[in-house]
């Protein structure tokens, strides 16, 4: 594309023209921004335009290569050259047509090798998709430059490797990038790259009379990287002829700058979750602008909006098949938060919120970006109706309280990867994955030996021994068991994350963050609705204990019933929720690299599935091998009273000792919602309002049939877009493992009888 | 503490239950606690529900219970623009525990609905009916041998307590199940659809396709399911029936 250049020397007579507000001129501050010059809308989606021939013919362009790429795994990959932010030479899908451009290679879906994570997993990825590593990668990383997988495995103690190797902490970003970081990448559109330097010299000019310790020299040169990835970025982008080190002028700019950014952070960092933050009602700053002084019509408006949905639907990492199994498909995590209300008590819903979910439609459904709507019962009636039927339609929004999170990080907050809210520019957070809940509570009963191979893994404690489990004998053994687990915990990663700060530092990330920055250690727990009713089912009925010859308990007979976790019913949402509460108290206990401040979710993504695959028989009846709920969620099948009761189990867990996030996923048929289309939305958003007022945190929403999924099971040729939501995140359903697919399908499906 | 307080029954008030539930878009508007109470005179064809039959089958609970349990998914309820619908069986076979409830969830400010045949509408004294914001008024045939056959039962007491409640401004929402065979005959329909137009209090029809879904209740319980062979309806006959109501002004889904 041409960019027209204009004067930059002096913003207020030309890029910022008509802009209002002051303090966000005086220093880097996008919420001040966004908080001048914000035009709520209260209307409904009539407005909305469809794709033009341009935006199909370029998203065709793209499409038509989807069948090759499934077919492979990968459709290409460069695996010479580590990826830089100025690594490859500029890309294009169409280059007369796209409106929004850069790409991560020099060809579309064509990956890059980030070896800084981890040598073998580049090494692995390679192999498994039919790719001989490069010999001088490999001996310039296995020689010369040390990665962050050497970095950790070097520090890891013997017990951490065990925990590891068990499964009863999975997950670790310990060979791969750790993401969950959000740049604030606006200000790369409202300041222009050249501000962005000044003021981070400036933040860097304040340490110089400061001692140099070691936390102060690390600062020091981490904001040197800082600035040094923000130069790269101005040369990437000048690739591509535009030249970002002045602010955008025009919303097509604006756009254009904003996903450059987010470019280079794609381009350097292989995150687990590369998320993209909270741009929209940003972007309908300068879109109502062009708007009004007669640029651009509503057509051109969303053009550009899709063109940058297509940009960022096509984000890809070179990652292992195991990695893929693990959480579906070829996840990124681009998530964009929309909507919710300022502090102020204005919504920040403008036409732009509109225009990202309409995407949905002039593109069709997609797990990219994850779109995640910030919801409360006060947001405009249009949007919320809108918001409803786009989830009937295309199931592929998720939803979080705003209620909640608005006075814990304040009104500029964005989710990272699902469920992670941070404040946007002033806070990340150290990603810690999460701890198998359930397998520890069997460790408890075994005196720590594994269930399912009888090796020791945590220290050897005095088995359970009665024929029947006590109550409050296993809570104290449990007890017991989940300090050792939280202090292991907690300890690894800060051995991860030191090594990730030194090996696999996020520059270009952090150059757009406030130095000094807000971090957490987001912690994480996984088989919570296993634990809780296998307590549960100790408590309030008789489980009888079955060992084998070396008195190892491998499997549990429940005599009775018993409440579980998923129908509103006080007896076991309170054993779940004293869960949360202690896990957190035991994590809080042990210092975080970094001075983080502790944090938790309660989320699997589909990890479920495999960490139910390494967990030996339970005490509440479930069997080994077979998957967890996900996320939150009750166990499939227990929750006997409907969806909103068993959302209001799931509304019970407390926030404030999860502030990672509570994910909750809920699948329902149309028949289930009501029986015109017009009760399904109104009763939809009854739902979500519902969820949120009783304290709910999250709410994945799936509006869909079983037959609809069992069809695409058998002929997944029929459903190349069918979107679902599983836990925080959104899949492509045919991608999704066959075990998966089982998994989804035997879910607890809420309809109508 | 206050009048309200003072006049109510002693809380010994109790009732028999089947279960509850928490539903959406079928029991009325929004999403509902459904409480199912035990027992029902009528014995449908098609009821898939036959372990609601008998009194005697039900939990004993008294209305405090009920209450704490409503009281826990208040704020829900009432955000999501739904209420309490009080289903059965018959909750008019206990009118008195019925007429509590509804009473205290008036007290709670939730909007509350009554899904009853109207079989024993003479029961529902006007404190109950005062309670109610809405009837799930279940209208199974519109011709009285056919209502016979259907149900067991006579059709008069329910035309009976729809032209009372058409008297009392209440809010109506007629419910027809669907039985090919048994309930699709258009002179019946159009019958039915005449008598509901005629009634300001209708607000809508809904046609609900006869499903088999109880079926396996029928086989755990020991019993024939009598409709085993009876097709469930297609959509070009739901379409139909729906059209015909709608013909006659009427709001049908």
């Amino acid at each position: 594309m041409t960019v027209v250049t204009e004067s930059a020397a002096d913003p207020a007579a030309g890029a910022w023209h008509g802009f209002a507000g002051q303090g966000w001129r005086e220093r880097i501050d996008v919420r001040n921004f966004i908080q001048a010059n914000v035009t709520p809308y209260q209307g409904d989606a009539s407005f909305l335009a469809g794709p033009t021939e341009r935006t199909r013919a370029v998203w065709s362009s793209v499409t038509a290569l989807f069948p090759e790429e499934r077919r492979k795994g990968i459709l290409d990959v460069d695996t010479a050259t580590p990826s830089t932010i100025t690594s490859h030479r500029p890309g294009w899908i169409d280059r007369d047509r796209e409106l929004i451009v850069g790409l991560q290679t020099d060809a579309p879906l064509k990956r890059a090798i980030m070896p800084n994570g981890g040598l073998r997993m580049v090494e692995n990825g390679l192999r498994a998709y039919g790719y001989e590593p490069d010999p001088f990668v490999t001996k310039v990383f296995g020689t010369y430059r040390k990665t962050h997988n050497d970095g950790v495995f070097d520090a890891y103690t013997p017990a951490m490797r065990r925990a590891r190797k068990a499964g009863i902490i999975t997950g670790l970003p310990d060979s791969y990038g750790r993401g969950r970081i959000i740049g604030d990448y606006r200000r790369v559109a409202l300041y222009g790259v050249d501000r962005l330097i000044e003021a981070k010299r400036a933040e860097r000019a304040r340490l110089d009379g400061v001692p140099s310790d070691e936390a102060v020299i690390r600062d020091r040169e981490e904001l040197a990287e800082q600035v040094r990835a923000l130069e790269e970025l101005t040369r990437m982008a000048a690739g591509y002829g535009c030249d970002v080190s002045r602010p955008a002028a025009t919303a097509h700019e604006a756009v254009q700058w904003l996903y450059l950014g987010y470019l280079a952070a794609v381009k350097e960092q292989n995150g687990a979750a590369m998320s993209l933050g909270r741009t929209s009602t940003f972007l309908d700053v300068y879109l109502e602008r062009d708007l009004a002084e007669g640029r651009i019509d509503e057509v051109r408006a969303q053009e550009l909006i899709d063109d940058f949905v297509i940009k960022l639907r096509i984000v890809r990492f070179l990652r292992t098949p195991e990695y893929d199994e693990l959480f579906s498909g070829d996840p990124t995590w681009v998530t964009e938060s929309i909507g919710g209300i300022g502090t102020d008590g204005r919504p920040l819903v403008t036409r732009t919120s509109f225009r990202f979910l309409r995407t949905l439609y002039n593109l069709g459904p997609a797990p990219e970006p994850n779109l995640t709507v910030l919801w409360s019962p006060a947001l405009p009636e249009g949007f919320k109706r809108y918001c409803a039927e786009v989830s009937i339609d295309t199931s592929s929004i998720q939803y979080e309280s705003d209620d909640l999170m608005r006075p814990r990080t304040g009104d500029d907050t964005a989710i990272a990867c699902c469920v992670s809210a941070m404040t946007v520019g002033k806070q990340m957070q150290f990603f810690g994955a999460r701890v198998n809940l359930a397998k520890a509570l069997l460790y408890a009963i075994n005196g720590g030996r594994d269930e399912l191979t009888g090796e020791q893994i945590a220290p050897a404690s005095s088995p359970l021994t009665g024929e029947y489990l006590d109550y409050e004998e296993l809570r104290a053994a449990y007890d017991r068991m989940l300090d050792w687990l939280a202090g292991t915990y907690v300890d690894a990663l800060n051995v991860i994350h030191y090594m990730h700060d030194k090996y696999a530092y996020e520059r270009l990330e952090m150059a757009l963050h406030d130095h000094p920055v807000r971090r957490t250690m987001a912690c994480g727990v996984a088989g919570l609705s296993v634990a809780a009713d296998s307590l549960s089912a100790v408590k309030h009925a008789r489980v009888k204990v079955i060992r084998d010859e070396s008195g190892l308990a491998v499997d549990y007979e429940v005599e009775g019933d018993y409440p579980a976790y998923g129908n509103n019913d006080d007896r076991a949402d309170s054993i779940a929720s004293g869960l949360v509460t202690s896990f957190m108290a035991k994590v809080r206990r042990h210092p975080a690299y970094r001075g983080a401040e502790h944090t938790q979710s309660v989320l699997t993504i589909t990890s479920n599935v495999v960490y139910g695959k390494h967990t030996g028989n339970t005490p509440d009846g479930r069997r080994a091998g077979a998957p967890f709920a996900p996320g939150a969620n009750p166990m499939n099948g227990r929750d006997r009273h409907g969806m909103a009761a068993s959302a209001l189990s799931v509304a019970k867990l407390p926030y404030d000792q999860a502030l990672d996030g509570i994910s909750l996923t809920s699948t329902v048929t149309p028949d289930g919602l009501g029986r015109s289309r017009a009760d399904r939305v109104t009763n939809l958003v009854g739902l979500l309002d519902g969820y949120m007022a009783s304290g709910g945190f999250h709410m994945n929403v799936n509006v869909l049939d079983r037959a609809t999924l069992e069809d695409a099971m058998e002929h997944p040729e029929k459903y190349p877009d069918l979107t679902i939501r599983v836990s925080g995140y959104a899949v492509n359903f045919v991608r999704l493992t066959r075990n998966q697919q089982r998994d989804v399908i035997s879910r607890t499906f809420h309809g109508a009888v | 503490m206050n009048g309200v307080e003072q006049g109510r029954l002693p809380t010994s008030v109790g009732g028999r239950v089947h279960s509850w539930d928490l539903s959406t878009g079928v029991d009325g508007p929004g999403t509902r606690f459904v409480l199912f109470t035990s027992g029902c005179p009528l014995r449908c064809l098609y009821c898939q529900n036959p372990d609601t039959w008998h009194m005697r089958d039900g939990r004993a609970v008294g209305v405090d219970e009920v209450m704490a349990r409503i009281e826990s998914c208040r704020p829900f309820l009432a955000a999501s623009g739904g209420g309490v619908t009080i289903s059965g069986g018959e909750p008019l076979l206990q009118p008195v525990f019925t007429g509590e409830v509804l009473r205290r969830c008036k007290e709670l400010g939730l909007h509350t609905a009554l899904d009853t045949s109207g079989n024993l509408g003479a029961r529902a004294d006007d404190a109950l009916l005062n309670a109610t914001d809405l009837v799930l008024l279940d209208i199974k045939s519109f011709d009285s041998r056919a209502y016979r056959k259907l149900t067991s039962g006579a059709l008069a007491p329910t035309l009976r307590f729809a032209r009372r409640l058409d008297a009392l401004g209440k809010r109506v929402w007629v419910r027809y199940v669907l039985v090919p065979g048994w309930t699709d005959a258009e002179a019946d329909v159009d019958g039915l659809a005449s008598f509901a137009a005629g009634l300001d209090c209708v607000e809508r029809v809904d046609v609900l396709p006869f499903h088999k879904l109880g079926a396996g209740k029928y086989e755990a319980l020991g019993l024939p399911f009598p409709l085993r062979d009876t097709p469930t309806p297609d959509v070009p006959l739901v379409q139909r029936v729906r059209e015909q109501f709608r013909a006659h002004g009427l709001r049908a889904d």
